[in-house]
């Protein structure tokens, strides 16, 4: 049994089949990837995963439990988190508080506690606190703990997001385009954080992503899906080779 | 331990000011002052839903109004029994008591009706949430005007006075530290990132449906003992006293004061009230130089006069001792 299991999905918008009968099998700790031409779907599949839609046939199982009629929250809740295709940060919020947010689910504290600011309150929140600069200081972000999130440059934002979502401590990692709008350099620095990230927290990440290198790079398998189907499946070199995705890609002969 | 010395402390000084005070600067000013602490704790409060969480309620003069009926018909009717129960105490105690007992029902009733408000209301974003409010405030008035166990029309008369300086202002403190710690706790990130970004709150497991209606029912139940306390010092209800400009005047202390800050909720508040109050000796132009004064203030300062600013801002910012 996959961790994340994805069984013969449809979800349709009207008239149009967005994702058709899509199937998809994560094993616990796999690096894979989900990539496509635009439009093909990717985008309403993480939204399928992660409970915004929910499918109008097929199932989702998140290690073992049926996700697909869930709220977001409970999803996320159970293990499941993501980052977005357009950076979506707490802008009013500092960096430490971004990450801490991603606590407040797991948080042991109750609204008594936090209205009388209890003892058991305080070493919660300097638990939290401790948590969070850790994180950061792997991500390189400690310096700016303080800084509002809307002032940090738009690669350490992609890379905040990325350490908010590992934060709530998931099973399952989404990444929406995490290298999009980021120069080689940056990219390089990604692929090995994110491959860094899977083997320190064990976490299976799916990767939706447009930048080739990045996904070549660093999935170990990876599934090209195009107009809601899915036509290959395989590692990267078997993809790199199959007609079928290079007719997707660059048009029939 | 330390923290309830500081109350202690705190609770003296509001019992001298008490007891000087009225001397002081006279009967007129005395309840300006009573009434500056009211409109604090109805800024504060609303300040959380429409500040902090991001949500447009125009109705928190329903549930001031709310507050200030349940609490005025529990001393009215129950009055006599508690203080009957509570015979052994002096005069001011028993006071005290029938206050704290009212104050505590028109918390439980402004809390419930915020409750049964918000749940299907809170759905709704921006214009529609807020009309929804402003609906609810209308119909607890016309309700109120309606129902004559509690004056009607006439006005709810006979109650007896209870509140002054000292409880009014105990009651200030308690809803600036309660607010201020749920703020700095994990509820309150989980209210501003309810306000930031809805979807990206929902991803990170945060239940925004039940962050909203807590918010909610928290800022109502604040409203409503301020309810209580403005209903046991002017002795006399009527519903005129909670229409929707009542409202309005809250939105724009906290608006005035600065969005989303406590203490720019306290400066809105406190300023409000006293232009007012001062502005009355324009009479009939009072409120087009208020309006004026409004426009000028956004003009010049449409963050609010505080904006972020927080009187508190090294003691959460301070890095974590490691």
């Amino acid at each position: 049994m996959g961790i994340l299991d994805i069984k013969a999905c449809t979800k349709r918008f009207g008239g149009l089949v967005a994702v058709k009968d899509l199937n998809m099998a994560l094993q616990p700790g796999d690096l894979y990837g989900l990539i496509g031409p635009n439009g093909a779907g990717k985008t309403t599949i993480f939204n399928l995963i992660t409970g915004v839609y929910a499918p109008d046939e097929g199932s989702i199982e998140l290690d073992g439990t049926a996700i697909h009629r869930w709220k977001p929250a409970a999803i996320a809740r159970l293990g499941m988190s993501r980052t977005f295709q357009n950076i979506r940060l707490f802008q009013s919020m500092t960096v430490l508080e971004n990450v801490k947010l991603a606590r407040h689910m797991r948080k042991k504290q109750g609204l008594f506690d936090a209205i009388v600011r209890t003892e058991k309150l305080k070493e919660e929140e300097k638990e939290v606190e401790h948590d969070a600069y850790e994180l950061l200081k792997i991500f390189n972000l400690d310096t700016r703990a303080h800084e509002l999130a809307s002032n940090l440059p738009y690669g350490s934002q992609r890379r905040l997001e990325i350490t908010r979502a590992l934060a709530t401590k998931p099973k399952v990692l989404l990444l929406d385009e995490p290298a999009a709008g980021m120069n080689p350099q940056e990219a390089r620095e990604l692929m090995r954080l994110i491959q860094w990230s899977r083997d320190q927290f064990q976490i299976t990440i799916l990767l939706v992503e447009h930048n080739m290198q990045v996904v070549m790079g660093v999935c170990e398998k990876i599934q090209v899906v195009d107009y809601g189907e899915t036509i290959a499946l395989g590692s990267p070199r078997e993809i790199q080779g199959d007609p079928k995705v290079i007719e997707a890609y660059l048009g029939g002969a | 331990m330390r923290k309830w010395i500081y109350w202690l402390v705190a609770i003296a000084a509001l019992a001298g000011l008490q007891a000087s005070l009225k001397g002081l600067i006279g009967a007129y000013n005395y309840q300006i002052v009573i009434l500056v602490g009211i409109n604090i704790i109805l800024a504060v409060s609303l300040n959380l839903i429409n500040g902090v969480t991001g949500q447009f309620s125009i109705g928190h003069a329903g549930f001031y109004a709310v507050g200030a009926y349940a609490s005025a018909s529990v001393v009215f009717y129950g009055g006599p029994s508690i203080r009957a129960a509570v015979a052994f105490l002096p005069a001011m105690a028993q006071d005290g008591v029938l206050l704290l007992m009212g104050s505590f029902a028109a918390a439980i009733t402004a809390g419930l009706a915020g409750l049964a408000v918000g749940i299907p209301s809170l759905r709704l974003r921006g214009d529609y949430l807020a009309i929804v409010t402003l609906g609810f405030g209308e119909i607890i008035r016309v309700l109120i005007l309606n129902l004559d166990v509690i004056g009607g029309s006439r006005g709810f008369s006979g109650i007896p006075q209870l509140s002054n300086f000292f409880w009014v202002y105990l009651a200030v403190l308690i809803t600036i530290i309660s607010i201020h710690n749920l703020v700095h706790s994990s509820y309150g990130r989980a209210f501003v990132s309810v306000r930031d970004d809805e979807i990206a709150a929902e991803a990170m497991g945060v239940d925004t449906t039940r962050i909203k209606v807590m918010s909610f029912v928290i800022s109502s139940m604040f409203a409503g003992i301020a309810g209580s306390l403005f209903g046991h010092y002017t002795m006399y209800l009527h519903p005129n006293s909670f229409l929707f400009t009542t409202s309005f005047n809250i939105i724009i202390m906290i608006v005035i004061g600065g969005l989303g800050s406590i203490e720019g909720a306290v400066l809105g508040a406190i300023l409000i009230t006293i232009i007012l109050e001062v502005f009355r000796e324009f009479g009939a132009m009072r409120l087009v130089n208020f309006s004026i004064l409004l426009v000028l203030i956004m003009l010049y300062r449409p963050q609010g006069l505080l904006g972020t600013w927080t009187l508190f801002k090294k003691r959460d910012r301070a890095a974590p001792a490691n």
